[in-house]
């Protein structure tokens, strides 16, 4: 086992927990203001995936414009959701809206399941993005840099909404007193449909690179991925938006080291590993991390 | 200026606030006192569209605002400043503010609405960068009330303004209060506090279970027997 081979994980390990930080951000942006765990979020990233798939393949597209079309398509599919299955629940328990998303989650993956069949699709990303480069003893590819760069545009543009904007600030007043917030006049909808529309977009692009990583598609691609990422929010310290980036890192490297450092027969135990490493941290750190201990709302 | 019509509100099964109605004029400045649970908090957030109407009417300025939701509400210059402040302890002073100014899209009569509520309350202007929840109680009051005055208020809904203050404090907010008054704003304050409540207002009402029991000018309630043996203490 070779410096090189370990970095080279290392950076495989990074790049895998930005790809979990943009999914996990959608999950604690909803989960702040709604106290909604949405376990279909990582659903839509399939969808948003299959998207791109139709319109490369079938319709001829470019990528990119691909990618972008599937973003906004998405988009529309997480309002939706948010309006039909979620609205309607807004005075609901937590437990509640949790069975409903599991709900939702089932019945995307059902219907991607009759749209598309259950067999593996191939995801190929274009030649140039899987191009390889080698610094010192290091080899990564250009779809390395760009993921960080997405992830790192994402974080930034994320944070000046968050702290510079009037909706930004509104979406923190409301995920802290959302009784409070109305007496503003904010308007706790158009709030929540930022922020299942800035979930959904970024759950897409997530996809896009989780697929092009794994090199294919099936229905329930999405699910495990989102579940990790759930955990890394958890991890974080559940609404803590740096609490989920941070997890995310840690969940990715760590996943990605388990896999490349224990033998190869305990491999296939990588997605227990990370759940199990969930559990280790509430054990010590029962709001995560970085949770703050009176994270109820008033 | 507000007008309140048989209004019932409901718990599930409790009944909060029992068929009551009441009328304030432009400019007034009337009180609502009653002891724990009688129904005040109720029946303004029953006013700002915070808690569902079982029946009665809600009109502001002729218009009826029984359904309508609460940024119309905020929108019409009917701001609530409710019990416990409720402001944005994670938020900084300034975004508080912010927020108050949240339907605005009038830059520059934002700007000239800081530089008002600083004015009444410097404190805010000293604390403006500090993270609310780092305030004091009085400080934390004084950030609740200039955040309503943000949106150009016609009335203030006012929550007991005074819970949890020292006397020298609650004096400090009582004297804005009057200064608001002067500038022309309808005021509708609930206070345990009867004795200020009543010094500052014109008229007032007395709330008992969700009932309206006595209303009259506050200069007679105050030496009215019932209202000193029941609010008063008898001390006064
Ligand atoms: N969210 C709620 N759910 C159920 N019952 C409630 C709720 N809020 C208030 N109540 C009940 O309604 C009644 C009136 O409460 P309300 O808060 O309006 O009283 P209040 O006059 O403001 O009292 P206080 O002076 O203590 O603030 C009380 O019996 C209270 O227990
Ligand atoms: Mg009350």
């Amino acid at each position: 086992m070779t410096l090189s081979y370990i970095l080279t994980i290392l950076v495989s390990g990074l790049k895998l927990g930005a790809i979990y930080a943009i999914v996990a951000i959608g999950y604690s942006i909803v989960y702040g203001i709604l106290r909604l765990i949405n376990f279909a979020h990582g659903d839509i990233m399939t969808v948003g995936i299959y998207i791109i798939l139709v319109l490369m393949n079938r319709a001829g597209l470019p990528i990119y414009v691909s990618i972008l079309a599937s973003v906004a398509i998405s988009v529309f599919v997480g309002l939706l959701i948010e309006r039909l299955a979620y609205r309607p629940l807004r005075d609901a328990t937590e437990e509640t809206t949790l069975i409903s998303s599991l709900a939702v989650s089932a019945l995307l993956q059902n219907i991607l399941l009759l749209c598309f069949g259950a067999q593996r699709q191939p995801f190929m990303l274009p030649g140039f993005l899987t191009q390889g480069h080698t610094i010192g003893s290091v080899n990564f590819t250009n779809i390395n840099i760009i993921t960080f760069i997405i992830t790192a545009i994402f974080l930034v543009a994320l944070f000046l909404l968050l702290s510079k904007t009037k909706i930004g600030i509104a979406m923190r007043a409301c995920s802290e007193n959302m009784k409070a917030a109305r007496l503003m006049g904010i308007s706790v909808n158009k709030v929540v449909m930022v922020a299942f529309a800035i979930g959904s977009g970024m759950a897409v692009i997530a996809g896009f690179l989780l697929a092009g990583e794994y090199k294919t598609v099936y229905p329930s691609l999405g699910f495990v991925p989102g579940l990790k990422a759930f955990c890394a929010a958890v991890i974080g310290g559940i609404g803590s938006l740096g609490g989920a980036v941070a997890g995310a890192f840690i969940i990715g490297v760590t996943e990605i080291l388990f896999a490349g450092l224990m033998p190869t027969s305990y491999t296939a135990y990588r997605d227990a590993f990370v759940f199990l490493l969930m559990v280790v941290v509430l054990l010590f750190r029962p709001n995560g991390l970085f949770g703050s201990t009176k994270g109820e709302r008033s | 200026m507000l007008k309140i019509q048989d209004l019932v509100v409901k718990y599930g099964g409790i009944t909060a606030v029992d068929g009551i109605s009441l009328e304030i004029g432009q400019g007034e400045t009337v009180a609502l006192i009653g002891a724990n649970g009688a129904g005040k908090s109720t029946t303004l957030q029953a006013v700002s569209s915070l808690v569902k109407i079982a029946s009665g009417k809600i009109f502001f300025e002729g218009k009826d605002i029984t359904k309508a939701g609460a940024d119309a509400i905020v929108k019409m210059g009917l701001v609530h400043v409710p019990e416990g402040r409720q402001i944005f302890t994670r938020l900084s002073v300034e975004d508080n503010l912010r927020m108050g100014a949240y339907l605005s899209k009038d830059k520059k009569r934002d700007e000239k609405n800081r530089e008002w509520v600083m004015d009444l309350f410097p404190i805010l202007r000293e604390r403006a960068r500090q993270v609310a929840g780092t305030l004091s109680g009085g400080e934390q009051q004084m950030l609740a009330i200039g955040r309503a005055l943000m949106s150009n208020p016609k009335m203030l809904l006012l929550d007991e303004p005074s819970m949890g203050l020292s006397p020298i404090i609650t004096q400090q907010v009582f004297q804005v209060l009057r200064k608001l008054k002067e500038e022309g704003i309808t005021i509708f304050l609930i206070e345990q506090n009867a004795y200020d409540a009543l010094e500052i207002s014109e008229r007032a009402y007395i709330m008992e279970s969700g009932r309206i029991t006595l209303s009259d000018r506050s200069d007679v309630l105050i030496s009215d027997e019932r209202v000193k043996d029941a609010y008063l203490g008898g001390a006064v």
